[in-house]
C-alpha cells in the first residue's frame, strides 16, 4: 500500500518561550514569591518561518544549538502549539488534529527513547502494533521486513535497557515505522553512534525513502548525515530561515574556495602570490593555499610552485594535496556569516 | 480482533507484566504487612481490654477492629502513593513527548497503566495476607487475631464490587497525580499531599468509625473512604439498606468526578505543554 502524501506546509511560523528569571540576591529577591512580581523573560524561538516539503523527498535540517530545529520538530509532531503562523502536515493541522495526525508520522528522537525501558524489543513493538492498531497480516510483514533490514533478530528478546546504543537506534528506527508512516521525522538520529552504526542508519534511511517513497525530515549536527542523505537542506538560525537550497548550492555559494597544501624536500621558496591566493600560517616545509578556483586554476598555481621550488637556495616541489573545505567548514562559515550580518 | 480498546488493554497487559516481574518485592511487602499487623492488632487488643466500659459500646467490636486492619494490610497497594513512576521517569527525560505521539487517549492509557500497576501489586500482597491472616493464624491457634470472613455471601459480593470502584478510584487519582507531575516536572510534590490524606481518611491509620461521631457524616463522604474503608464496612456487613446504595453512589460519584477534573486538567496540561530541550 503506498503511503499517503504528506505534504507539509509551513507558513510564517511564530513561538516564543516564557523563562523565568533569577530573582535578585537579597531583601529584593524577596519580591519574587509574589505570583504578580514573578519576574519573566520571553524569548523568542521561531521569528516566522516558511517552507514547503514534497512528499517522497529527503531535507534536512540544520542549524547551531538554540536555533529553533527542535522547536520546528516539536511542532510538525503535533506535540507543541505555535504562537502564529499556518502549518499542514497531509492536510492536518498537527496540533489541533493531533490524534489524527501522529498516527501517520513515525518520530525518533535521538536522544530520547520510545520503546519502554523494562519490555523486551518484541514486546514493545507488539505494543506499537496495538497502539497504531495495525492490523496483524500487515504488522507481521513490517516487522519481518525491518527485523531483516535492521538487522534486529539477535536482541528481539531483549529488554531495551540492556541494548547497546547502535542496537537500540536500530530498534528506535524499527518501532518508528511499524505503523508504515508516509513522513518519518528523525531528530538527531545518529548522535553518539560509531561509524559503521552511522553508516547503517544512513543506508537503513536512504533505502526507505527510495522503495516506500517515505517522506524524511530529518535534524542533525553531522554534516556528514545530510551529504549521504538530503537533497535539501533548510539551514535555521535565530528562529528564520537562512537558507533554503540543495547542499552542493549551498557549499558553491558558501565556500567555493579550495586549499591547497604544497611539500618541499627543503625550506619552502617565497613567492608573489597571484590574485586570488592567500597564504596560511605554515610549518616546516609545507606551504598551505587558500585558492579562488574562480580566479585562478589548480595546474597554474601548481606550475607556479614548481617553477619557484629549487631556485635561490630553496628546496624543489615535493608533493601537492588540493582539499575542498569540510562540510563543517561550509557549515560554520556559513552560522558566523549570517551571526555578523542581521 | 482491532477495535478501539485495543490500544488501551494492550497497556494494561504491558504494564501488569512487568508489574508481576516484581516478585520479590510482594514478598517483602506481604511480610513488612504481617509485621504492622500483628503491631497494630496488639495495640487494639491492649486499648479494647484496657476500656472495660467500652467493650459494649464501642462502633468496632475488637474482632471486627482486627478483620478491618487485616484488610487494609492486604490492600495496602490499593492507596494512590504517588504518579506512576515510569511517568515521573519520562518527564524528567523528556521522553513523555512519546506518549504525546501516540494516535491514543492520553488519559485512558494512563488510567489503565495505573490500573495495572495497582492491581499488580495487589493481588500477591492480598492473597498472601488473606492466606496468613485468614489460614496460617487459626491454624496456629491465634484465631483471636485472625481475619474474619465476610458477614454473608451478599456482604462478600457488595465488598468485591467497592473495592472495584476503590481500584478506578486509585487510579483516577494516580492519573492526577501524573499530571500534576507533568505540569511541575517532579513528583515529590504531589504524593506529598496526596500520601498522609489516603492513608488517614482512607481508614488504613485507624479505621473511621472510631473517629469522632460528629465528623463520621463527614469521612464516610470525602473520597478518600472509597480506597478501604467503604470496601471493610461491606465485608464487616455494617453497611445495609439505604446507607449500601450511598456508600456505592458516593464511590461512583468520585470516580465520575476525579475522571472528570482529571481529564478537564489533562487537556488543559497539553494545551500548553511544552518539552523542553533539544
Amino acid at each position: 500500500m503506498p503511503p499517503s502524501p504528506a505534504r507539509i506546509v509551513v507558513e510564517d511560523l511564530r513561538k516564543s518561550y516564557r523563562v523565568a528569571t533569577r530573582p535578585p540576591v537579597g531583601p529584593a529577591g524577596l519580591a519574587a514569591w509574589l505570583p504578580s512580581r514573578r519576574p519573566w523573560r520571553t524569548i523568542a524561538a521561531l521569528r516566522g518561518v516558511t517552507f514547503t516539503i514534497e512528499p517522497g523527498t529527503i531535507t534536512g535540517l540544520i542549524g547551531p544549538n538554540g536555533a529553533g530545529k527542535s522547536t520546528v520538530i516539536k511542532i510538525l509532531s503535533g506535540i507543541l502549539r505555535p504562537e502564529s503562523g499556518r502549518v499542514t502536515v497531509g492536510g492536518l493541522v498537527p496540533w489541533a488534529q493531533r490524534l489524527r495526525h501522529v498516527g501517520r508520522i513515525g518520530v525518533v528522537f535521538g536522544q530520547r527513547s520510545q520503546l519502554w525501558w523494562d519490555l523486551p524489543v518484541d514486546d514493545g513493538f507488539a505494543l506499537l502494533r496495538d497502539i497504531y492498531r495495525v492490523p496483524p497480516t500487515l504488522y507481521r510483514a513490517r516487522r519481518a521486513r525491518l527485523v531483516e533490514t535492521l538487522r534486529l533478530a539477535d536482541f528481539l528478546d531483549q529488554p531495551v535497557r540492556q541494548l547497546s546504543l547502535g542496537q537500540r537506534m536500530r530498534a528506535e528506527l524499527a518501532a518508528a515505522l511499524l505503523h508504515a508512516p508516509p513522513l518519518l521525522i528523525l531528530d538527531e538520529p545518529t548522535i553518539g553512534l560509531d561509524a559503521p552504526s552511522k553508516l547503517a542508519i544512513r543506508a537503513f534511511i536512504r533505502d526507505l525513502n527510495r522503495q516506500d517513497g517515505t517522506t524524511i525530515l530529518l535534524t542533525t549536527h553531522d554534516m556528514h548525515d545530510i551529504e549521504a542523505l538530503a537533497e535539501r537542506v533548510i539551514v535555521i538560525g535565530d528562529g528564520r530561515v537562512l537558507a533554503d537550497s540543495p547542499f552542493e548550492t549551498l557549499r558553491a555559494t558558501t565556500l567555493s574556495g579550495r586549499r591547497l597544501i604544497a611539500s618541499f624536500d627543503g625550506p619552502p621558496p617565497t613567492l608573489t602570490l597571484p590574485e586570488g591566493v592567500s597564504r596560511l600560517p605554515a610549518t616546516g616545509q609545507t606551504l598551505a593555499l587558500d585558492f579562488d578556483p574562480a580566479r585562478i586554476a589548480a595546474p597554474d598555481l601548481i606550475q607556479l610552485l614548481t617553477q619557484a621550488g629549487g631556485t635561490a637556495g630553496t628546496a624543489p616541489l615535493a608533493d601537492v594535496t588540493i582539499t575542498r573545505p569540510s562540510i563543517e567548514d561550509v557549515i560554520s562559515r556559513f552560522y558566523e556569516h549570517h551571526a555578523s550580518s542581521p | 480482533m482491532i477495535h478501539a480498546a485495543t490500544p488501551y488493554l494492550a497497556a494494561f497487559r504491558a504494564r501488569w507484566q512487568t508489574t508481576m516481574r516484581y516478585r520479590a518485592a510482594a514478598l517483602a511487602g506481604f511480610v513488612t504487612q504481617c509485621w504492622w499487623g500483628v503491631i497494630n492488632i496488639m495495640i487494639y487488643a491492649a486499648f479494647y481490654h484496657g476500656a472495660h466500659d467500652a467493650a459494649g459500646t464501642a462502633p468496632l467490636g475488637l474482632h471486627q477492629t482486627v478483620t478491618y486492619v487485616w484488610i487494609m494490610q492486604g490492600t495496602l497497594a490499593l492507596m494512590p502513593w504517588s504518579c506512576d513512576p515510569e511517568i515521573a521517569d519520562a518527564v524528567r527525560s523528556g521522553a513523555v513527548a512519546h506518549d504525546l505521539l501516540r494516535p491514543i487517549d492520553l488519559w485512558w492509557w494512563w488510567s489503565c497503566r495505573a490500573t495495572a500497576r495497582i492491581l499488580g501489586r495487589l493481588v500477591p500482597r492480598a492473597l498472601l495476607i488473606v492466606a496468613f491472616a485468614g489460614l496460617v493464624l487459626p491454624l496456629a491457634g491465634l484465631g483471636a487475631w485472625a481475619l474474619r470472613p465476610p458477614a454473608s455471601l451478599p456482604d462478600a459480593a457488595l465488598f468485591a464490587v467497592s473495592i472495584l470502584m476503590g481500584l478506578a478510584l486509585s487510579a483516577s487519582i494516580v492519573v492526577l497525580l501524573n499530571i500534576v507531575t507533568v505540569r511541575t516536572l517532579s513528583p515529590a510534590g504531589g504524593s506529598a499531599v496526596i500520601t498522609p490524606l489516603a492513608l488517614i481518611l482512607s481508614g488504613n491509620l485507624l479505621p473511621l468509625a472510631l473517629f469522632p461521631g460528629a465528623v463520621q457524616t463527614l469521612l464516610i463522604l470525602q473520597p478518600f473512604a472509597g480506597l478501604g474503608d467503604l470496601p471493610c464496612r461491606f465485608w464487616l456487613g455494617t453497611l445495609h439498606g439505604g446507607r449500601a446504595v450511598l456508600a456505592l453512589g458516593q464511590q461512583a460519584a468520585w470516580i465520575a468526578a476525579l475522571t472528570m477534573i482529571g481529564r478537564a486538567s489533562l487537556r488543559r496540561t497539553l494545551h500548553r505543554l511544552e518539552i523542553q530541550g533539544g
